[in-house]
């Protein structure tokens, strides 16, 4: 068998990396929606006085930060089915995403949270606003505003990393490529044209969020720093 | 079905254990001595230089180490190279590892204040001698604790080696649970060591990052 190349046999099912390419992308819009609320939460448990909630959270994100994600998917998957709870491989996927995600967002907020100078805090405690109001309009947002380049790179690194939940069979880009090199034997062309599909969706997923914080942090915008 | 976890499956997982560490180790040197090249390459002073770096670093971050995995181990199978799985999964870690290194490194590079190359210029050294003698010198202080922080990424990524059928860690607890079919309580054992190898790394990763920053002042 000589070195010929051919991608028109991969090209040709499309369809079948498209659907892949779109579970992908909704896996990680799901697992980043539902990680970046509770990396908010996680962060301000793990700044919010009480001990014992503390350590809890701590403990959950060096758990997750120490343990490879195959092996977090595959105790979820196999913890719920031994359980009694039968779920599909998506469910099972997007939550031990969720799970993963929600760690490192709960790090990177806590960070940002930290980075707030007391004196704001203390100033808008002399302006009589109410706890809630301090967190939301002090501390967590200007706060998630300082991270979101890193909270950016998190979600995209996210979006990678989902393509092992192809090992518990959810039907992503990964098990698509899988499905179609089995069928071609054109294992070669098939992983090219998926690396190329997965740059891609990094790019915009990256153009995404660049969009997203253009939206969410207009003050940004107008001092034009960049994001 | 095939018994109960006895002594000699938790000496396989040990042994698998082992070959996570030294796949680890193959992927520090490895990824190591290529990333500090692309760090090299990103901060070269030929254009082409650094656009190829940046075109790799680009390229591999955008791509999920287990598509590389696949690529490197099924992908080359298939148009006639035939690779060992620890060929594979050491090459794959190796490009993953450079891409991600040689980042880290390039702003360590750069994080080097600016006087310090006028400098060692006014001392009339090559930029050989400078970037040996003086830039690296006070890179390579700075990029100690992310290296350290970034080698845990490394020990929870050979994890994925097992898909092509390297028997590491977790490949030996899916080996055990075939036979047992216990998958919780193997893969609890599995997460524990993976914490116990990882754990240690981002405790003195941490811990660096705070002595480096009380140094700074010093420094700068």
């Amino acid at each position: 068998m000589g070195l010929v190349l051919d991608f028109s046999v991969v090209l040709d099912r499309w369809q079948a990396l498209l659907d892949g390419a779109t579970l992908t992308l909704q896996l990680a819009i799901i697992a980043v929606v539902c990680g970046a609320t509770i990396g908010v939460f996680g962060a301000i448990g793990r700044r919010g006085g009480n001990v014992l909630v503390e350590r809890l959270c701590g403990a959950y994100v060096e758990a997750i930060r120490n343990t490879p994600l195959l092996v977090q998917i595959f105790l979820v998957y196999f913890g719920l089915s031994s359980l009694g709870l039968q779920f599909s491989a998506f469910t099972v996927a997007a939550v031990a995403l969720t799970i993963n995600v929600g760690a490192y967002t709960t790090e990177i907020m806590r960070a940002g949270f930290d980075s707030i100078h007391k004196g704001q805090i203390e100033a808008a405690e002399g302006l009589g606003l109410s706890k809630a109001q301090i967190y939301w309009h002090v501390i967590i947002w200007p706060g998630i505003e300082r991270v979101y380049p890193a909270l950016t790179s998190q979600f995209v690194l996210l979006m990678l990393a989902s393509s092992v939940t192809s090992q518990i069979s959810a039907e992503e880009l990964t098990a698509v490529a899988n499905y179609i090199q089995s069928e071609t034997y054109r294992s070669f062309e098939t992983y090219i044209v998926v690396a190329l599909i997965y740059v891609a969706l990094s790019f915009i997923m990256r153009f995404g969020f660049w969009l997203l914080g253009l939206a969410l942090f207009p003050r940004r915008r107008r001092l034009g720093t960049p994001l | 079905m095939g018994g109960a976890l006895n002594i000699n499956h938790l000496l396989f997982l040990g042994h698998g254990a082992l070959w996570t560490i030294g796949l680890s180790a193959i992927a520090l040197i490895g990824g190591g001595s290529f990333g500090f090249l692309i760090a090299l390459g990103r901060v070269s002073p030929s254009r082409a230089v650094r656009l190829l770096a940046a075109t790799y670093v680009q390229l591999i971050q955008g791509t999920p180490l287990l598509v590389i995995m696949f690529l490197s181990f099924f992908g080359l199978a298939a148009l006639g190279f035939n690779i060992s799985p620890l060929l594979a999964a050491g090459a794959s870690m190796t490009i993953f590892v450079a891409a991600y290194l040689g980042e880290i490194w390039r702003g360590c590079i750069e994080a080097v204040p600016k006087q310090q190359w006028e400098a060692a210029e006014g001392l009339a050294l090559s930029r050989s001698q400078r970037m040996v003698k003086v830039i690296l010198p006070q890179a390579i202080r700075l990029a100690t604790p992310p290296t350290v922080g970034f080698m845990v990424q490394i020990v929870k990524n050979t994890s994925l080696a097992s898909v092509v059928g390297f028997v590491e860690l977790t490949r030996s607890g899916q080996i055990i649970n075939n036979s047992l079919f216990e998958p919780f309580i193997i893969y609890s054992i599995i997460a524990v060591v993976y914490f116990s190898l990882c754990y240690p790394l981002s405790r003195l990763s941490r811990r660096l990052e705070r002595s480096a920053l009380q140094k700074k002042p010093a420094l700068a």
